[in-house]
């Protein structure tokens, strides 16, 4: 699956990031996570707060930073 | 409610350490051990509330209830209102901006919501209760509120719909998604709040614990009415002063909240304190840079000007009511 983490290097952005690449690892799943800096780019997706993470082009989170035990729930179902 | 802190932080101070009453470190002390706990319990309930609604009255839920419901004027009081309810961090300033733009609310009602939400928001509301009690934290947010509603309402008279950048112009009216956020259970949700919320508290902690500090110092040191021969209601040029000084301060309002309060009873005017606190708190130097980005000078700098002109004004109302 591809994941992307939108934000513009906000200190939550890159929890967030890190975050990602630490339950995707944990979980063993086969993803692509690409980082989006870039405003305009960000602002093609439909969020309204930062950071926010997109699975397979699907909105899943905006503006917060989920526990460990919502980032597992979420990465298992968009699987 | 506080009565038994008060009792708990005495006898702590006064009988366990054993310090002399009479002492100004012992009413530092106190002061600042009875502040830092009341503060904490206010932070920790309110800041819980609002992270509470927060999660089922998210940013674009509010967004999409402005666009869908024909409001007859009334968009500038729901807008303020849920500036009120939204926390707000400066680094999602622009896409909150864009956001209500590209869904077609008009720039006015788009402001209000960009004024009220740093003003009024869940951080400054636990600290005015906390030091000041419920009567002026009351007076603040509806100032806020107001302030919200009426500064859109100029800003969006002012038909300055061409001074955002060019991009948001082209992608107007253009989105109608909706987020389809992922459903969790309810404890984990709960579980998740709480986290949140303790993650927040804990990072302003700092600053109130340093705030209190230096207002319990300037409470126990200074002596009562010490500033009253310089700043008086009468001097005309103290709240314009109070204010330009406020603006580009970037303390967060954890820091600032508590010192101002023990600065108001060593003699500083509550209006003129007010203001003060509103300027700090409302509009701030990251919000004016990260803002240049999504629209020209004219509009920022007019949008900054309005703003701290109706703080200003607020605070010579506060000076003459109060």
């Amino acid at each position: 699956m591809i994941i992307k983490i939108l934000g513009t290097g906000c200190p939550k952005c890159k929890l967030l990031e890190q975050m990602t690449r630490d339950t995707v690892a944990e979980l063993g799943i086969q993803a692509d996570i690409i980082k989006i800096n870039n405003m305009e780019d960000i602002m093609q997706y439909d969020i309204m707060a930062t950071p926010a993470l997109v699975i397979n082009e699907k909105i899943v989170i905006t503006g917060r930073i989920p526990s460990k035990e919502v980032m597992k729930h979420i990465l298992l179902n968009e699987k | 409610m506080f009565n038994r802190l008060q009792s708990f932080t005495d006898w702590l101070i006064y009988g366990v350490i054993n310090f002399d009453k009479a002492a100004h470190l012992a009413q530092a002390l106190n002061f600042f051990v009875f502040d830092s706990i009341k503060i904490l319990i206010l932070l920790i309930m309110i800041v819980h509330v609002m992270t509470f609604i927060n999660h089922y009255l998210p940013i674009e839920k509010i967004r999409d209830f402005l666009v869908k419901n024909k409001l007859y004027g009334l968009e500038y009081l729901f807008a303020s209102l849920f500036g009120v309810i939204t926390p707000f961090c400066s680094c999602s300033a622009i896409p909150l901006f864009v956001g209500f733009l590209k869904a077609g609310i008009p720039l006015g009602v788009t402001f209000t919501f960009l004024i009220t939400s740093p003003m009024v928001n869940e951080v400054a509301i636990a600290l005015l209760a906390g030091l000041f009690g419920f009567k002026i934290t009351a007076i603040y947010v509806i100032t806020g509120i107001l302030l919200g509603i009426i500064g859109g309402f100029v800003i969006g008279k002012l038909k300055m719909d061409n001074q955002v950048a060019k991009f948001i112009l082209q992608a107007r009216n253009t989105t109608n998604t909706t987020i389809d956020q992922v459903k969790v259970k309810f404890s984990l949700v709960l579980k998740q709040i709480s986290t949140d919320s303790f993650s927040l508290i804990f990072k302003i902690m700092p600053y109130v614990l340093l705030g209190v500090a230096v207002g319990g110092l300037i409470h126990g040191f200074i002596p009562t009415g010490f500033f009253e021969s310089y700043i008086t209601k009468n001097n005309p040029l103290a709240i314009p002063l109070a204010v330009i000084i406020g603006i580009p301060m970037y303390t967060n309002s954890a820091g600032v909240i508590p010192v101002v309060q023990s600065l108001i009873t060593k003699g500083i005017p509550i209006g003129t304190a007010l203001a003060f606190m509103m300027a700090v708190i409302g509009l701030s130097l990251p919000e004016f840079l990260i803002l240049r980005k999504v629209m020209k000078m004219k509009l920022l700098l007019t949008y900054f000007g309005i703003i701290a002109l109706f703080i200003m004004i607020a605070g010579y109302i506060f000076n003459w009511l109060l």
